[in-house]
């Protein structure tokens, strides 16, 4: 329990609280931090509602035909989408929304971005070989982005930019911009990769890679998975293979294998040893076994050491996802001769995929806040920038969290599945419309130069809103998140 | 620094009045300029009545007594004799019914000037109504007021008796000795309604349970009317029966009121669990329109959890 002397007496209304620490008067507006009188803070609500199941969906509640004010309702969040702009925003952006009713003096800068410069990074959890690096991604023919650096047991590419936007053909353009918005939208959009294979991405849904569903992600490199599986091996097959166009596993010659004491079995692979039971490059990039362009593993394999190796020894072929396995027994030529798998190893190809996890596309939508765009929100747009670098200035986009990029500008990055349906829009200019908010006390709002006057009570937005909805559903976003 | 009465009218045209703690949504149906006439009184009216009120505050925060001093204020009237049929065997000080008892006084001065054929006056919840006989209104409950969700609906016609509708839990703006997530009250006033779910939703309680948090409510707020009396600042997981048992204790308190014509109806509400007083005058969320029966359910599922 606070001390008595901790108390502060508010004087802004004749009931003249006594406030302790941490809480607030009467009013719910005016609270006691640290033993200063403050306006409650603006981003505890925005926050609290995200936790409380994500109600993120703005202007007001479906579902509810008697005027909220009546029932006491909470707070919504207000959100971009549909906010509607102009190009170039040079005019205050069209909903900065004071609530007050609720208690707290908070100011959400609403607005729909018109991004020329955006695009969207794609992650496809997948091996398989979906084109070189740097080659052309094309929508309809048209190219539309590229293939960039490969991650952890996916493909990257990155689509859109300015080029293919704005610098290319008018078709070229024009397709990019149907691409983006139609990935944005978790719609599913068809590419190909000059030189590659032709993907189906839809996010948040596993990839099709040339008409085959991807299901799982590998579990780890080839030489991973012989770490992690040598022990469940060992004395039940003579040797292991983990097939992987990266990094090709053996297990007689893996320091796994090595320090369980296994038998050295002359096998000879093709490609490039890295270290002991490490293969790079065992055959070019595909969509075969172990994201390799084969289909038979024995093509990897370039023969057995007669000193070495013996009539009857067993091996056991697998790819990194489990989802490719075979067993061989050797002849008496010493030639790989492919039995029935045993049992005891089929748990062991089992729990490889069991531990493999469900591949998914993942999009992140990625754009800038432009000069303009800042200025739709203050008369001073670089003050903005610098308020969110501060972290005075909260940034969402449809209420979802973003990832600010660290330097110039304000530049971010959203995960797509987090915005409510039909979030995103475009213009024929060709560019992408997005929602972004830019959430601040509206005394910060006023020190960074923000259209104060045009700052509208949500209230205001609400009762317009449904006003509007009564000839139009449809302008509402559906509420999400609930799942 | 005394920030001053503020009134403001909202795009679709009704009115918002807000002063320290006191917040006021009103909408008046009639003639336009009888409209016009009962927004313009209630404003005049406003503007003095929480500087009439706090001149009084320190009597009012005192137990309700039937012998006791009497406020000269007329909204502290309202609440000393909304409170007086109560404090009977039970706490209650005339706080109890400030927010209904300023709803009512101002539907009282908007309706003397101007014609009307219905309005209210709506504090925060606590909910001042107005009807002529043909007239009614649709009220919906909501139970948590952080996860909005309509849990049911009733129907108040000019010919009820009904004109005052009040919400009370510990989840609510105001401190509740009992554990009730919200107990709605219809009564022939808001003050009596105001009061009427003060006292039921604190009979919605296990006494001594160990999910139960409860603190004093000076520890909160050094100037509560509750004084020492522990306040309920925490509900955890509880056993259906545990929740039947409070719900029964609260419906025993609620048939009290009504047997003595303090209250018309009531439903209680629970952990996702509603029971009704005076049933016919309520609808559940099983009755409400198709339209939000999805939604209502799926909440209410997620309440139960």
């Amino acid at each position: 329990m606070a001390e008595p002397d901790d108390k502060i007496r508010c004087d802004a209304c004749p009931v003249l609280c006594y406030i302790r620490p941490g809480m607030t008067g009467a009013c719910d507006r005016y609270a006691n931090r640290d033993g200063e009188l403050v306006r409650v803070d603006p981003h505890v609500l925005l926050e609290r509602t995200l936790q409380d199941g994500g109600e993120v969906v703005p202007f007001m509640i479906p579902a509810r035909e008697w005027s909220g004010d009546i029932l006491n309702a909470p707070t919504p969040i207000v959100t971009a989408i549909g906010a509607g702009t102009t190009y170039p925003d040079y005019k205050p952006a069209p909903f900065i929304v004071s609530s007050k009713v609720d208690g707290i003096d908070m100011v959400t800068v609403v607005t729909e971005g018109i991004y020329s410069y955006c695009g969207v990074k794609l992650k496809i959890d997948t091996d398989r070989h979906l084109g070189p690096e740097c080659a052309t991604v094309r929508a309809k023919g048209e190219p539309v982005g590229h293939v960039t650096t490969g991650e952890y047991g996916s493909q990257m590419l990155s689509l859109g930019g300015v080029n293919h936007l704005t610098h290319g053909g008018k078709k070229e353009g024009r397709v990019t911009c149907e691409t983006l918005l139609d990935l944005c939208s978790r719609k599913a959009v068809e590419l190909t990769v000059d030189g590659g294979a032709t993907v189906i991405v839809q996010a948040g849904l596993p990839p099709v890679v040339n008409g085959e569903t991807e299901e799982r992600m590998r579990v780890g490199c080839g030489s991973a998975t012989i770490g992690m599986f040598a022990k469940q091996w060992y004395g039940k097959v003579d040797e292991v293979v983990v097939v992987d166009d990266h990094i090709t596993g053996v297990l007689s010659e893996h320091q796994a294998g090595k320090l369980l004491g296994a038998r050295d079995t002359g096998i000879k692979m093709k490609g490039r040893r890295s270290t002991p039971g490490r293969y790079f490059h065992v055959a070019e990039p595909g969509t075969g076994w172990g994201g390799a362009n084969i289909s038979d593993p024995l093509e990897i394999v370039a023969g057995f050491d007669k000193k070495v190796a013996w009539s009857g020894l067993t091996m056991l072929m697998v790819s990194t996802t489990g989802e490719q396995h075979a067993f061989y027994r050797l002849d008496d030529s010493l030639n790989p001769i492919e039995a029935p798998l045993p049992d005891t190893l089929r748990v062991s190809v089992e729990r490889i995929r069991e531990n493999c996890e469900p591949a998914l596309c993942s999009v992140l939508f990625m754009g800038g806040a432009g000069g303009s765009l800042r200025a739709g929100v203050t008369e001073n747009p670089v003050r903005l920038t610098r308020s969110v670098r501060q972290a005075l200035t909260t940034v969402t986009a449809g209420g979802a969290p973003v990832i600010v990029w660290p330097g110039g500008g304000i530049t971010f990055m959203v995960d797509v599945t987090l915005l409510p349906d039909n979030a995103f829009g475009y213009v024929p200019t060709p560019a992408i419309v997005a929602p972004i908010e830019f959430t601040m006390r509206l005394d910060d709002y006023a020190v960074l130069g923000g259209h104060v006057d045009h700052v509208r009570p949500l209230q205001d937005i609400l009762d317009e809103r449904r006003k509007k909805s009564a000839d139009r559903d449809t302008m509402l976003a559906p509420a999400r998140g609930e799942a | 620094m005394r920030i001053l009465p503020q009134q403001s009218r909202l795009p679709d045209g009704r009115l918002h009045l807000h002063d320290g703690p006191i917040d006021l949504i009103i909408e008046a149906f009639g003639e336009v300029a009888a409209v016009e006439t009962a927004y313009a009184a209630a404003w005049r009216r406003f503007a003095a009545i929480l500087d009439e009120l706090c001149a009084e505050l320190p009597l009012l925060r005192e137990q309700a007594t039937s012998t006791g001093a009497r406020p000269s204020g007329v909204v502290a009237r309202r609440m000393a004799d909304a409170v007086a049929p109560l404090c009977v065997a039970r706490f209650i000080t005339p706080m109890a019914a400030v927010a209904g008892a300023v709803a009512d006084e101002i539907l009282r001065v908007m309706t003397i000037g101007a014609k009307l054929r219905r309005a209210y006056v709506n504090n925060g919840g606590d909910i001042a109504l107005h009807l002529l006989p043909d007239e009614s209104f649709s009220i919906g409950m909501v139970d948590r007021p952080d996860r909005p969700s309509l849990i049911g609906s009733a129907m108040i016609s000019g010919r009820d008796s009904v004109r005052g509708v009040a919400t009370s839990g510990w989840r609510g703006r105001s401190f509740s000795r009992g554990i009730a997530d919200a107990v709605t009250v219809l009564a022939s006033s808001a003050a009596q309604a105001d009061a009427a779910a003060t006292l039921v939703a604190n009979a919605v309680d296990l006494p001594g349970h160990p999910a139960v948090g409860r603190t004093p409510a000076t520890a909160l707020d050094p100037q509560s009317d509750l004084g020492e009396r522990p306040v309920t600042i925490d509900v955890g997981p509880l056993a259906p029966h545990d929740i039947d048992d409070a719900l029964t204790a609260g419906l025993d308190e609620a048939e009290r009121l009504r047997r003595a014509g303090l209250l018309q109806a009531a439903a209680l509400r629970l952990c996702g669990r509603t029971l009704l007083c005076g049933a016919e005058a309520v609808q559940t969320a099983e009755r409400l329109p198709v339209r939000s029966k999805c939604e209502v359910g799926q909440r209410m599922e997620n309440l139960a959890v």
